[in-house]
């Protein structure tokens, strides 16, 4: 076809010395099978360090309460293998508990860390999406205006239900207003923080002018808590973080190229502008079952990420860290919400006093190097 | 004089040409930049579109590199329309790299162009020891294997411009594009890119370009493409194509056209309002 030789390769034939010092320049790669990939030990280490540190976090928010049951017990009766009354406490009482933290921890930072990535920005995080003010807003207008159809509606959906709708509602807002021939990532975040400031001024306004009963459960709601979770909102969050954390993971080989921007990755054979769209959208859902789980917690989603980035030393939020700080940071504020302090704390008091200091530190201890 | 040039092209004089353009009308928010355009590129050589600012040089390129969907007309690729291949089974043929690309911050040189490999890699076969050692090769080739492990917001621009250009080579194409790949370097990391460029195309590939330095067009290209208002008003090689009208009417610029005293290919020397010797202007040039 081609009056020229089709070459499809790199020459070779200039290449005697691949590396001065020689030493291999790139990464082993590792093969099982077909499957095949890039061997990352420190990547892979601090991931599973971390996944140990959430499974300890997670037994210990079990074990502590009025009825304080050892690790041993906890991990042994999660095994299946422990007596019939922790068996009760543990699992009837305790586990919806720790499982919606995890469950929202981890869709929060996986959340943060497709919007980070997303948007090159780490300023992204899913609150500026709209969803928390959305979610906010809506539950707020419900709680402080008696009567008539915001009565009807809490009581057909439930809060959380309404929250949500009202939260994926505003992130759809800002994502097809962002829309154009594709999502740009700045647009985004210039729109998603228009919705979000208009969300919070009818928040707002609605707090100001509403009975002062009213307001104090609005603010509860508003502030994030893991309080009085049933089994049944658990499975059904858990089960949608599932299924949208499987498409994310179908999605994230094609998303790798794009961190080098929209054109490289086009270059390279991506539809980015697809491939963005169901990444976005899961974002928001992701952000979406959080808020309905847990209310609006904030911090983790923004901080998580950024944490996760430098503990496993990579350029770009890594999902699966990013997931596991993010449970780290929630189940742990969490905790700390419940003992270190004199007073019971709503969870999301805590986390944004933890995660911000350490986030903080770790861009310091960054700079002194 | 430039429709005679495509037809020679096309007629097989120097081989078919793997990439061109037939009738494309591209442009942005209903604005047509380029209206009805045909050109075919040769291959084996470097081409390089010039032309003034706001030409459509860099919306030809991104049009022949399927960034760009035409209104109407089509982009050819081995035969088959670019628009209708699968742009993974594009980016197994044609290597693109855009203008002044930016890495993620902390990104090693090895693991850039390790990205390269994509369009070759699937879900579950990330990586192969093909790719790595189409990588090492890459890297090796382009003369950034030492920098492997060092992060490339660390580098210097023309360093950093090799490590783009390994990437693309990475990806294993024997068609590249570059958009502007000299932008912000200055002009000695100009030459050690561009002279890199040439040892690719010596290898076998077929390159094509967009550059802003006329000179360096010149100096580096086997096939010019001279754009004005969207359409070709030249194709050819440089010293055909490289006079002083053709300089005037393409950017409205006074030049006197000489030979270079090193290079095999004509000189621009551009004539300004000071700083010029008026009794060394050629009369002609001196009356326009």
């Amino acid at each position: 076809m081609s009056g020229t030789p089709v070459r499809t390769d790199v020459r070779t034939d200039a290449v005697t010395d691949v590396r001065a010092d020689g030493k291999r320049s790139v990464a082993p790669g590792v093969r099982l099978g077909q499957v095949s990939f890039v061997w990352r030990p420190w990547l892979v280490c601090v991931t599973l360090l971390l996944a140990a540190a959430v499974f300890l976090v997670f037994c210990l928010s079990i074990g502590v309460g009025e009825f304080p049951i050892g690790l041993p017990q906890v991990v042994r009766t999660i095994l299946g293998r422990g007596e019939r009354v922790d068996q009760f406490v543990i699992m009837d009482l305790r586990m919806p508990r720790a499982l919606a933290g995890l469950v929202v921890g981890i869709a929060l930072g996986v959340s943060g860390a497709l919007t980070q990535s997303i948007a090159r920005n780490p300023l992204a995080s899913p609150d500026i999406l709209g969803i928390t003010g959305g979610a906010g807003a809506v539950s707020v207008f419900l709680v402080t205006v008696s009567g008539g159809a915001a009565a009807a509606v809490e009581s057909t959906l439930g809060l959380s239900a309404a929250a949500l709708a009202g939260g994926l509602g505003t992130g759809l807002l800002v994502y097809f207003l962002a829309w154009r021939r594709g999502i740009d990532g700045f647009r985004l975040i210039l729109i998603g923080i228009s919705v979000s400031a208009v969300m919070e001024a009818i928040t707002t306004w609605l707090l100001v002018t509403a009975d002062i009963k009213d307001v104090a459960r609005a603010q509860a709601w508003l502030v994030g808590s893991l309080d009085n979770r049933s089994w049944g909102e658990v499975r059904i969050a858990l089960w949608c973080t599932l299924v949208i954390l499987a498409v994310v993971a179908c999605a994230a080989f094609q998303f790798k190229p794009m961190h080098l921007g929209d054109e490289v990755a086009a270059g390279l054979g991506v539809r980015y502008a697809m491939v963005r769209a169901v990444l976005l959208l899961c974002a928001v859902l992701l952000a979406g079952v959080a808020v309905s789980a847990a209310g609006p917690v904030p911090f983790v989603a923004l901080v998580a990420p950024q944490v996760a980035m430098r503990l496993a030393r990579c350029p770009t939020p890594p999902m699966v860290a990013s997931g596991m700080v993010g449970a780290l940071l929630l189940i742990g504020a969490d905790l700390v919400a419940r003992t270190a302090l004199p007073i019971t704390l709503p969870v999301g008091v805590v986390t944004a006093a933890i995660g911000g200091p350490f986030l903080v530190y770790l861009l310091v201890r960054a700079n002194l190097r | 004089m430039s429709a005679e040039f495509i037809t020679e092209i096309e007629s097989g004089a120097r081989g078919l040409a793997r990439l061109a353009a037939k009738g494309v009308t591209v442009g942005y928010g209903g604005r047509n930049v380029i209206d009805g355009l045909d050109v075919a590129i040769p291959p084996g050589v470097i081409t390089t579109i010039i032309g003034p600012n706001g030409c459509g040089k860099s919306t030809l390129l991104r049009t022949l590199t399927r960034l760009l969907k035409p209104a109407s007309g089509s982009v050819v690729l081995d035969g088959e329309d670019i628009a209708r291949l699968k742009t993974r089974d594009v980016a197994k043929k044609l290597g693109l790299l855009p203008q002044a690309p930016v890495a993620p911050e902390g990104l090693t040189v090895a693991d850039l162009v390790a990205r390269g490999r994509h369009p070759h890699q699937s879900w579950l076969r990330q990586w192969s020891s093909d790719d790595a050692g189409v990588v090492e090769r890459a890297l090796a080739l382009t003369g950034v294997a030492d920098l492997a492990d060092r992060p490339v917001d660390s580098l210097s621009g023309g360093q950093r411009q090799r490590v783009w250009i390994s990437m693309t080579l990475a990806q294993g194409t024997d068609l590249l594009l570059l958009d502007e790949p000299t932008t912000y370097l200055d002009l000695a990391h100009a030459i050690d890119v561009l002279d890199l460029v040439d040892d690719l195309h010596e290898s076998g590939r077929t390159v094509v370009m967009v550059l802003h330095d006329l000179n360096l067009a010149t100096r580096y290209s086997d096939n010019l493409i001279v754009m004005r208002a969207g359409s070709i008003l030249a194709q050819g090689h440089p010293r055909d194509v490289i006079t002083a009208e053709l300089l005037d009417e393409a950017f409205g610029l006074r030049a006197m056209v000489v030979d270079d005293p090193v290079g095999d290919r004509p000189l621009i020397v551009p004539i300004g309002r000071t700083h010029v010797r008026l009794d060394q202007v050629p009369a002609e040039e001196c009356c326009k």
